[in-house]
């Protein structure tokens, strides 16, 4: 699914300094997997590596079964398509309202209006947004804004679902509800990675975690 | 909050939100500005096209032969008649000259007038023999329009390129105007693009949405340019008309096809434009 191999990063402005150096892991079909670490510890970064956002200075990247050094840039498009994604600054459109912003994702696929629309009222149910359909993202709360950020990054059914402490701006209950989201992704069969800083998500739900410090890996499994 | 109800309406079609984001009725507005230009460009060079023509059909070939008073004008005008190249060579009756000449000379009966022998050649007739035959005549002048024609013809091209150089600018202007309206777009659609850029959207997709945009605020442009040319192109064509071919100015005389292809010509130019200007900023990504 995902084969890091003594992956490095530098970024172009980060003055020669490694964000990332020698990570070695692979992420099986269908699991889920924590990506723990503190703040800098480059999380974001590996996920950007992850979700085709960037391009590894060293080793090699692997995902969904393509070797992302090797793939002509046209080709970038359609693998990014089978990648969901969850920011923790959400990332919504704001001139759109909560369906087109859940839809968007078909909508890039050219999905036909008539099927597109049962999809996006499913999504929007399963994450409680249905009866805000037509609302302006600036009128949802945090929780409401990144469940249906994670709407967006599900409705075109990933095959990788990369979340960047998607919990991050949330209170508990919020930060539950969202969690519980994507443990029912990978339940229906998902590969799922999840950053956070918090040391409490990954007790209160076990799963694989990888550590992160530095920018290089400390921990597996 | 008055902006809920619209959300509705963006719908997919419009992801970017580029409806508002490219909403600014200056770009339009300066487009029909240089299409205004351009139809006034396109008509200069029409009508300097037309003017050059007719001079040189009507007048090549046309010539006049003015003989001393005494001269057998009715011999000269048969044997010149009988060259190849002739078509028509015929002595103006005097009368005919009397009445021409009055404004400047006033009646006067007596006064001895030169004899004028009116000739038209064959335009592809070679000229020589004819000369020579006209130079062995004592005391006769040729009047020639050749010089007058060879300057107005001059002047009409240079007309014509001046015309087409106008075009050229206005087109580069316009160019130019939609780069600096797609950039103010990806601007304020930087997050947007970006977003759509990392959810799988092609540049291609991308750029054509932006190229779409921009075409329609040219296309609406040009359009209204066009609108506001064809009332001044008809008070020029009322005008010169009647004194460049001598007749009535008619609504065929207008250059409706050029009036036609203005907003096309300007949707193209700004689809192109935005086109290029987006793949080249998505290039970096
Ligand atoms: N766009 C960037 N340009 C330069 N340096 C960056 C950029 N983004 C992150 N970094 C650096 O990379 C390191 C890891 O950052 P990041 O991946 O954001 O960590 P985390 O998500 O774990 O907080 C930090 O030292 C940060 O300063
Ligand atoms: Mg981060």
């Amino acid at each position: 699914m995902v084969r890091f191999s003594r992956v490095g990063l530098r970024y172009p402005e980060g003055g020669g300094a490694w964000a990332l150096s020698g990570l070695d892991f692979m992420l099986e079909p269908g699991s889920f997997t924590w990506l723990l670490g503190p703040s800098g510890a480059g999380k974001s970064s590996l996920l950007r590596l992850m979700h085709l956002s960037l391009r590894a200075s060293d080793g090699e990247v692997e995902v969904l079964g393509a070797n992302i050094a090797r793939l002509p840039r046209r080709a970038l498009p359609a693998l990014r398509r089978r990648i969901g994604v969850v920011f923790q600054d959400y990332r919504l459109l704001p001139h759109l309202s909560v369906f087109e912003n859940a839809a968007l994702p078909l909508r890039i696929q050219g999905i036909p209006e008539a099927r597109l629309t049962a999809d996006v009222r499913e999504i929007l149910r399963w994450v409680g947004l249905l009866e805000r359909a037509d609302a302006s993202p600036s009128t949802l709360s945090g929780g409401e804004q990144q469940r249906l950020a994670l709407s967006r990054a599900v409705v075109a059914r990933p095959a990788l679902l990369v979340a960047d402490e998607p919990t991050g701006n949330l209170d508990d209950a919020q930060a539950r509800r969202v969690i519980t989201l994507l443990r029912e992704m990978h339940r229906l069969g998902t590969t799922v990675i999840v950053a956070t800083h918090s040391e409490v998500l990954p007790v209160e739900y076990p799963a694989a975690a990888l550590r992160l410090e530095s920018g290089r890996l400390v921990s597996h499994g | 909050m008055a902006d809920i109800p619209r959300l509705r309406h963006l719908k997919g079609r419009d992801p970017l939100g580029l409806r508002r984001a490219l909403a600014d009725r200056l770009l339009p507005a300066l487009v029909g500005a240089m299409a205004l230009l351009a139809a006034l460009g396109l008509a200069g060079a029409q009508g300097a096209g037309r003017l050059a023509e007719r001079w040189q059909a009507g007048a090549s070939g046309q010539l006049l032969l003015q003989l001393p008073s005494d001269a057998d004008a009715g011999a000269i005008a048969e044997r010149l008649a009988q060259l190849p190249g002739t078509v028509e060579a015929a002595l103006v009756p005097e009368e005919r000259l009397r009445q021409l000449m009055a404004p400047w000379l006033g009646e006067v009966p007596n006064l001895p007038l030169p004899r004028m022998v009116a000739i038209t050649l064959r335009p592809d007739a070679d000229q020589t023999s004819f000369l020579e035959v006209v130079q062995d005549l004592p005391g006769a002048q040729l009047e020639t329009q050749g010089t007058a024609i060879q300057q107005a013809l001059r002047l009409a091209e240079v007309l014509q390129a001046l015309s087409v150089a106008m075009l050229a600018v206005v087109g580069l202007v316009g160019a130019a105007l939609v780069t600096v309206a797609t950039r103010s777009g990806i601007a304020a659609r930087r997050e947007t693009i970006l977003i759509l850029h990392e959810l799988g959207a092609r540049d291609s997709d991308i750029a054509r949405r932006f190229a779409r945009r921009l075409a329609q605020l040219c296309a609406m442009g040009a359009l209204g340019g066009a609108v506001v040319a064809v009332p001044a192109l008809w008070a020029l064509a009322d005008q010169a008309i009647p004194v460049v071919l001598a007749r009535e100015a008619t609504a065929a005389d207008l250059p409706w096809g050029s009036l036609l292809a203005l907003p096309l010509v300007a949707a193209g130019i700004g689809w192109l434009t935005a086109w290029i200007t987006l793949r080249v900023w998505l290039r970096r990504l």
